[in-house]
């Protein structure tokens, strides 16, 4: 790993550290949990890149805890704005979640591979729309939308990795992991941006 | 010229003895001193008291390194890791060592009875501790010395957190509980990676004397004591929620890394831990600085 990669990681964490002690003001304690999940796996992921290089991603274990990125912000996003909708979504963020966590661990590969597609889709469309559904309805600032930016681009990050794990890589592994620290703390800087407007 | 020749004398000085302070791991102790005392929420911004509290451990810390040095150049001489060390390489003499480590360790000791006697005497158990008991008397006898060089950590963190509280009290012994637990991670972690120049040495760790199943089921259990004991401390001091959350984060990562080479050992997660758990000790201590200003 390069020196630049471990200082683009360095400040990954910090921002999500930023985060998970700012937190985000007047809001119940199960949505203050969700994005402290979601950040604080960005701090331990970036920490443990920076200690153990880039190879940390190659444990099964890695694919498990980056679910919990999109999932729990997901989560904290429906708890927040839509709570019509929390306990059908929160049911299937336990469900997709122990899927993931059971076909990683046994099971086909094809199978591990649409699961984690159909979770991680699911609660990266849910980043990606909601924020920005919100600013146009003027319910949220505009600087909400910056949200929405960080989910396309932590979908874009999964997306990229995913399909690297399941051997059918859209670019190879070297020009993914040339990118990926610089794309995690451009979703992380978006995620804090867009925090700071709610 | 001669404040030219002065400052090459310091500088010369400096190139010599300071290899002898092991910096890094006496800037993380002394790190623990400066949160213990700022934990206590006391004036903190006095700046006198701030650089006596930092001058005075940094002398007794320094100090009882040196001397561990000294004692232990034989152990040091017949280890690839430390051979190079100033006094097992012959760059400087055992005469030398032993006088600097000893002028520097009463330096900071005398500085430290002088500024508060409580704080003095801890500040001067925690040399006891490390040079004494844990150099002289165990480490050649038993792997469970660690427990006393862990007693010996603690104290820099009980101590500033009696200077700035004028007692001992429950959240001080809590936190110097929290380094003790923290030292197996860190120092076993460390003896698995070196465990053939220790058994070379003839020194006592774990790994050898109780296996690496073993070692690690230790490492494990007392990372978990570690962030529980921080967690019990932060949460008396009165720390904010925020901050507390982050340790929690923290405290997360260190616990998935200690099961994780319980579970499925190798060296590089191994020697991950070690450095993670530095991380957590460094993070924590500057959370609690951080939450008081």
């Amino acid at each position: 790993m390069k020196p630049l990669d471990r200082i683009l990681l360095l400040i990954t964490a910090l921002l999500a550290s930023y985060q998970v002690v700012r937190g985000v003001a007047g809001l119940s304690s199960m949505a203050i949990a969700c994005y402290t999940i979601g950040f604080g796996v960005i701090v331990v992921a970036s920490l443990l890149m920076i200690i153990l290089g880039f190879e940390v991603l190659d444990s099964p274990m890695v694919v498990i805890a980056s679910t919990l990125i999109p999932q729990s912000l997901a989560l904290g996003l429906v708890t927040q704005f839509l709570r019509p909708i929390l306990i059908p979504y929160g049911i299937f963020t336990v469900l997709g979640f122990l899927a993931v966590v059971a076909t990683r661990l046994s099971g086909p590969k094809k199978l591990a591979v649409i699961t984690l597609a159909i979770v991680h889709g699911v609660a990266g469309l849910m980043i990606f729309f909601l924020p920005i559904v919100l600013v146009f309805q003027g319910k949220t600032p505009g600087g909400f939308a910056w949200v929405g930016i960080g989910g396309m681009l932590i979908g874009l990050g999964g997306l990229l990795l995913s399909f690297l794990k399941a051997g059918r890589p859209l670019f190879s592994r070297e020009r993914i992991l040339a990118v990926f620290p610089g794309l995690l703390l451009l979703t992380t800087a978006a995620f804090v941006a867009g925090f700071m407007f709610v | 010229m001669p404040i030219l020749q002065s400052a090459k004398g310091v500088s010369n000085l400096r190139q010599k003895y300071w290899p002898l302070i092991k910096s890094l791991q006496t800037a993380l102790l002394l790190t623990t001193g400066l949160a213990g005392y700022m934990s206590a929420r006391c004036p903190v911004f006095n700046l006198g008291t701030l650089l006596a509290l930092g001058g005075s451990l940094f002398l007794a810390i320094s100090g009882s390194t040196v001397l561990n040095m000294w004692y232990d150049r034989d152990i040091d001489a017949r280890m690839n890791r430390t051979c190079w060390r100033p006094l097992p390489s012959g760059k400087i003499t055992p005469k030398e060592a032993l006088r600097f480590g000893l002028i520097i360790s009463a330096l900071g000791i005398g500085w430290a009875l002088y500024i508060d006697l409580l704080y003095g005497v801890i500040v001067f158990a925690g040399l006891f501790f490390d040079v004494i008991i844990y150099t002289i008397w165990l480490k050649r006898r038993t792997a469970w010395s660690i427990v006393w060089g862990g007693v010996s950590g603690g104290m820099p963190v009980l101590a500033g957190r009696a200077l700035g509280m004028g007692a001992i009290d429950w959240i001080g012994i809590t936190l110097a509980l929290a380094i003790l637990f923290w030292i197996p991670t860190h120092i076993l972690t460390f003896s698995m990676r070196y465990h053939k120049d220790y058994r070379a040495a003839g020194v006592p760790v774990f790994p050898e004397t109780y296996g690496f199943g073993a070692t690690r089921a230790i490492i494990a259990v007392s990372s978990v004591l570690a962030a529980i004991a921080m967690a019990a401390a932060a949460y008396g001091i009165g720390m904010s929620w925020g901050y507390l959350r982050l340790m929690a984060v923290l405290s997360c990562g260190l616990l998935v890394l200690a099961i994780g080479s319980t579970l499925r050992p190798s060296e590089r997660v191994n020697f991950g831990l070690f450095k993670y758990a530095s991380l957590f000790m460094l993070g924590t201590m500057v959370m609690i600085v951080l939450d008081v200003i």
